[in-house]
């Protein structure tokens, strides 16, 4: 029979596990006892405000700062006391710099692409994010676009098992972040484990198998987009301002809410049985009310987000 | 004509790490170190034209009273210590600096490169970089008459230990200091070190207690032994040997203690 596996086994299987972890600055808490699992293989999404403790989290994982308290296992390993063996086969992606100003781009990935064993061919991953023509332009003559996706290069031609991509397409246009969604999906496909944080959740909805969502350095909420969007629907129209909402209300099934925001666009939301859209649309077809742009969706990533982590703004 | 549009070459980015053998990185990081110091301008205005500059005015006009002597013998081995100090320490002291402040140094952290090995690789560089200022430093002074005499060996120590206390310095500065300010004291040290260190204006035209402070600096110490061996012919000049000694003991205890990587 096999033995029970005991937690660090249990930890070996994962990409990530954080158990407890506290980081401080002075007598601040940047991480304040998160925990999370990220399994391997799979595509994790890390959103939270600035300040939540993202890149905090992050840095610990690769090794750049040591936890005040809590326990880490990056691909089974700690990622101080076995860095040696852990670095080749993680990728970083940091939020910026990294790279010298006058090193030229081509000749910063070679340099790296060195440090592997069998490596990504450094032309071929140029020419994939749309660097070959900048392959001898010193870095701090790239575009801010041009340098995160050099970073990005740089963080995946050792093919290692697990990256950490810090806010990838942070100041990207579209067309390069495109592209770069496309090399993730891609690196995903080929079993490549991804942590990455964003601020984008577009970003976060399309790519990630499960989003963890951090604030004031603790997980608030974990699980896929839709388990995070949940089943909750919501109805939505636009039709002439000012409608009687308290006499629609009384047409609905009890528990329902209606609200008018802005002026003209109208939301329900409650049990959004079958019967719902006949409902309303009746209602307004007894009252001669047009409408407009009529839907049932569910709640956006960013609508539970901005629920989860409030509205005020952060630092 | 047209040609089909090369499509990017398909990419297996299946997992596949591995770390290259430590000597083969080391080598990678020097060679990628010695093209960007041959690159950039206002290092190799400091690590060649101006020692070469130095050694052309001072040796070709009698602006200064060198003594006795062909003036050469004097000026090659003062300018050969002020190639040491450039690369050595401002050189790698202001590239180290810069290097820290845009988060190369963590950056090159995150990669299977350990730090012994990236020290290594910029110690090789400043090594490399040296001989070929010696090269051309040693060329030019024969072109003007330069018959330098005494023990290799004893040369090779004395540019060693110099090469040795000037990097401590010069990391202790890149790895404690904000990058601007690593900028400007390297090269405030440079400038003064050259006025007061027996670079080109001997140290005998100091009053006697100010010369005896001064021999203690490092740069003095490289240039007063390298012309006891190279002008002097003697061997293993001891007072140089020890000063520099205890420059490099000390710079590289206190940068290994104090460095810190961002």
């Amino acid at each position: 029979m096999a033995p029970p596996l005991d937690s660090a086994d249990a930890g070996a299987e994962a990409a990530l596990v954080l158990d407890g972890l506290v980081k401080r600055y002075g007598s601040a808490a940047a991480v304040d006892g998160l925990s999370l699992r990220a399994e391997r293989g799979a595509l994790t999404a890390l959103l939270g405000p600035n300040g939540a403790g993202k890149t905090t989290t992050i840095e610990i994982c690769e090794g750049f700062r040591r936890a005040d308290a809590g326990r880490v296992r990056v691909l089974g390993l700690d990622p101080a006391a076995d860095a040696r063996a852990l670095k080749p086969r993680v990728g970083v992606m940091p939020q910026s710099g990294g790279v010298p100003g006058t090193a030229r781009a081509g000749e910063f990935l070679r340099l790296v692409a060195a440090f592997h064993t069998r490596p990504l061919d450094p032309a071929a991953l140029l020419a994939r994010l749309g660097l070959t023509e900048q392959a001898r332009t010193p870095f701090r003559r790239l575009s801010g676009g041009q340098q995160r996706r050099l970073s990005l290069a740089v963080a995946v031609v050792g093919r290692p098992e697990l990256v950490f991509l810090d806010e990838p397409t942070t100041g990207l246009d579209p067309q390069a972040r495109h592209a770069t969604w496309e090399l993730v999906e891609e690196l995903r496909s080929a079993g490549v484990s991804v942590l990455l944080t964003t601020h984008h959740m577009e970003e976060a909805e399309r790519l990630a198998d499960r989003v963890v969502v951090i604030d004031r350095g603790r997980v608030v909420a974990a699980g896929t987009p839709a388990e995070l969007t949940g089943a909750e629907r919501q109805l939505r129209f636009r039709a002439r301002p000012g409608l009687a909402l308290d006499e629609l209300l009384t047409a609905l099934p009890p528990g329902s809410a209606a609200k008018e925001s802005p002026a003209g666009h109208y939301l329900v939301e409650g049990d959004l049985g079958p019967g719902l859209l006949a409902t309303v649309t009746a209602w307004c077809a007894s009252h001669d009310v047009r409408t407009d742009d009529l839907r049932i969706e569910r709640r956006t990533l960013e609508d539970v987000f901005l629920e989860l982590t409030g509205r005020e703004l952060r630092a | 004509m047209t040609a089909p549009a090369a499509a990017p070459a398909a990419l297996d980015l299946a997992p596949a790490p591995g770390a290259a053998r430590t000597s083969r990185m080391v080598l990678a990081q020097t060679a990628y170190e010695v093209r960007g110091t041959l690159r950039n301008g206002e290092q190799l205005l400091l690590t060649l034209i101006i020692p070469v500059v130095l050694l052309l005015l001072f040796g070709g006009t009698s602006l200064l009273d060198l003594g006795p002597g062909p003036r050469v013998g004097f000026l090659a081995p003062g300018v050969l210590a002020l190639a040491v100090m450039s690369t050595a320490f401002t050189g790698q002291a202001i590239g180290t600096g810069f290097e820290r402040r845009y988060g190369v140094l963590k950056r090159l952290g995150a990669t299977p490169l350990p730090r012994a090995g990236l020290i290594a690789a910029k110690t090789l560089t400043v090594v490399l970089v040296e001989a070929l200022q010696a090269v051309v430093i040693g060329a030019v002074a024969f072109a003007m008459g330069w018959h330098p005499h005494g023990d290799p060996v004893s040369a090779l120590l004395l540019l060693l230990l110099g090469t040795a206390a000037f990097s401590g310095f010069g990391l202790l500065m890149a790895g404690t200091l904000r990058a601007e300010a690593t900028l400007a004291a390297a090269n405030l040290v440079y400038v003064l070190l050259l006025a007061v260190g027996g670079v080109v204006f001997p140290l005998d035209r100091f009053p006697g207690g100010v010369r005896s402070a001064l021999e203690l600096l490092p740069i003095s110490a490289l240039a007063d032994g390298l012309r006891r061996v190279l002008q002097d012919g003697a061997a293993f000049p001891g007072g140089p040997l020890l000063v520099l000694a205890v420059w490099a003991v000390a710079g590289l205890a206190l940068a290994a203690r104090f460095f810190r990587w961002e």
